[in-house]
């Protein structure tokens, strides 16, 4: 863009220099706020009386985390169980509702305009409650348990699932349907042999991402009495068993690191 | 028989892609329909099969008028006329048989071609296909594992399985090499003699043009302007249509490279 003519030939740069100045002065003002905002917070917000024993209080902690309380674990297989339950269940439920509603929101295959609207009400509506505050509304209605926990898990995934998968359904390919449509297929054939097996990869991925999502968010409904190994957690924190709370941690944590080698490896294998 | 009537197409961001074409096409005549890059070729043969709908006019396909037919309508006058496509459009992540078996969508019900369970007589008639373009051994294959040439003949057998009466063949080897572009060229020439099916066929290059068709029809920006035997174009012609340029080499190589060419193609089918 910016060719200076010299004598001694013409000279590129990537910016004139008044918007390389601008954007050099953007810098420094957002430096300046960001100083002044770690100000404010040291002066306002922290209590410094916490300051000097933070180190020792994080270190006593962990003392009193070691060693973890292996014979514990014979409670908890059956929370870890429960756990994986929510996750997948409530991954599988909402697999299956978000799907047609992406189908209904994407602009190449919605029925209609208004159906579009009304789908896309639902992914924003489901996505914009984390499973946590779902899952305090479901034990008020359903009462403490495994099946508030799977529903909660399920109605915050519909959102997020039904978005990735709308976007896909949206960039494909099109020629390929327009040669299934050319062929006289109905609209239900088009998407069966033209959409589907060109977003599938993509489903699958969805739907193993989102189950290993859900796997970690499953860990901590038990804080709110919706089943699973939070519980556990809660009240072995609320009771200062930090033995226990290190089992528990290290429990969740193997968990984790299974739920994601396994979705790693499946999306793998699809791609 | 295929019967345009002064058909219009505008779009909606206002260009005028058909401008009142008139245009005859008996049974079993392969036509080649060329002209510079958007002159409206893809236009004109996707408001036949109405996956764009023209403006104005009236198209008749033996005695359906397809213009006016109601969505159900239309699925079925769709069957009688099959679609090659200049990048194949094959569906990439099916194999090479549900693609040729995706011909006969408009003739099975949804639950059956959703469990793929096709007529027996829509298989075999599948297994014959593949046979007669060579790609019998590639059946269980997907087609994104497929060459060029190999991928648009199973296009090929995906048009013809439908058992239409008409091709509509848009820029057939625009994505292909000169030899496979002859091989393919050649195929749909045969097949369409084997079943008497009348074509139009979209082509950029005037030698294969010449060398594949009965007649030549000419579009330049949405509007007939030749339409004859493939001889009637002459360097004139063909200013007319594409500008002004050296026409003499392009015309004159014609026929030497056309019969090298057949000679040495009718080795390698030997």
């Amino acid at each position: 863009m910016p060719i200076i003519d010299k004598p001694d030939g013409p000279v590129w740069k990537r910016r004139k220099t008044p918007v390389q100045l601008l954007i050099w002065f953007g810098w420094m003002v957002a430096i300046a706020i960001t100083v002044m905002a770690w100000k404010r917070i040291a002066a306002n917000d922290l209590l410094w009386v916490y300051m000097p024993t933070a180190g020792q209080q994080a270190v006593d902690m962990m003392q009193r985390m070691i060693p973890p309380n292996w014979s514990y674990m014979d409670k908890l297989w059956k929370p870890v169980w429960d756990t994986l339950n929510i996750a997948t269940i409530g991954s599988v439920m909402a697999m299956a509702i978000a799907v047609p509603v992406a189908f209904a929101a994407a602009r190449n295959t919605t029925p209609h305009k208004l159906v579009r609207a009304f789908a896309l009400l639902i992914i924003v509506s489901t996505r914009s409650v984390n499973s946590l505050i779902w899952a305090l509304a479901l034990v008020f209605i359903l009462g403490p348990g495994v099946l508030a926990g799977t529903l909660a898990i399920g109605l915050r995934s519909i959102g997020g699932c039904s978005k990735l998968l709308y976007e896909a359904i949206e960039e494909i390919d099109h020629n390929q349907v327009e040669a299934i449509e050319a062929t006289g297929a109905s609209r239900l054939q088009q998407m069966a042999y033209g959409i589907l097996p060109q977003v599938m990869p993509t489903f699958a991925g969805v739907g193993v991402f989102r189950w290993d999502i859900n796997i970690r968010q499953s860990t901590i409904l038990g804080l709110v009495g919706a089943g699973g190994i939070g519980l556990q957690l809660s009240s072995s924190m609320n009771t200062l068993a930090w033995t226990q709370v290190s089992m528990i941690l290290l429990v969740i944590l193997g968990t984790v690191v299974i739920s994601e080698t396994v979705s790693a490896k499946v999306r793998h294998a699809i791609i | 028989m295929l019967r345009l009537e002064n058909v219009f197409k505008r779009y909606k961001t206002g260009d005028l892609a058909l401008k009142d074409v008139t245009l005859e096409i008996p049974d079993g005549q392969v036509i080649a329909l060329i002209g510079p890059s958007g002159a409206g070729k893809s236009t004109l043969i996707r408001c036949v099969n109405r996956l764009v709908n023209p403006t104005s006019g009236k198209i008749f396909l033996g005695d359906t008028e397809l213009t006016s037919l109601s969505s159900g309508a239309l699925r079925k006058a769709r069957r009688r006329m099959g679609m090659i496509f200049q990048e194949y459009a094959l569906v990439e992540r099916l194999t090479v048989m549900e693609n040729v078996l995706s011909g006969r969508l408009g003739y099975v019900g949804f639950w059956a071609s959703w469990f793929r369970k096709f007529p027996k007589k829509d298989v075999q008639e599948a297994f014959r296909l593949l046979d007669r373009v060579g790609l019998l051994h590639m059946a269980d294959k997907r087609a994104d594992e497929l060459s060029g040439g190999q991928r648009q003949r199973v296009g090929i057998c995906r048009a013809l399985i439908q058992n239409p009466e008409l091709l509509l063949v848009d820029e057939p080897t625009a994505s292909l090499d000169p030899k496979t572009s002859r091989q393919i060229m050649r195929l749909i020439n045969e097949l369409c003699k084997e079943r008497g099916l009348a074509a139009i066929i979209n082509i950029h290059d005037v030698l294969l043009a010449q060398m594949y068709s009965q007649r030549v029809v000419g579009l330049k920006a949405g509007e007939l302007v030749f339409d004859g035997p493939p001889e009637g174009l002459v360097p004139e012609v063909l200013t007319d249509i594409y500008g002004e340029e050296d026409w003499e080499a392009t015309i004159e190589e014609v026929d030497e490279d056309d019969e090298e060419l057949l000679v040495e193609e009718a080795e390698v089918v030997a």
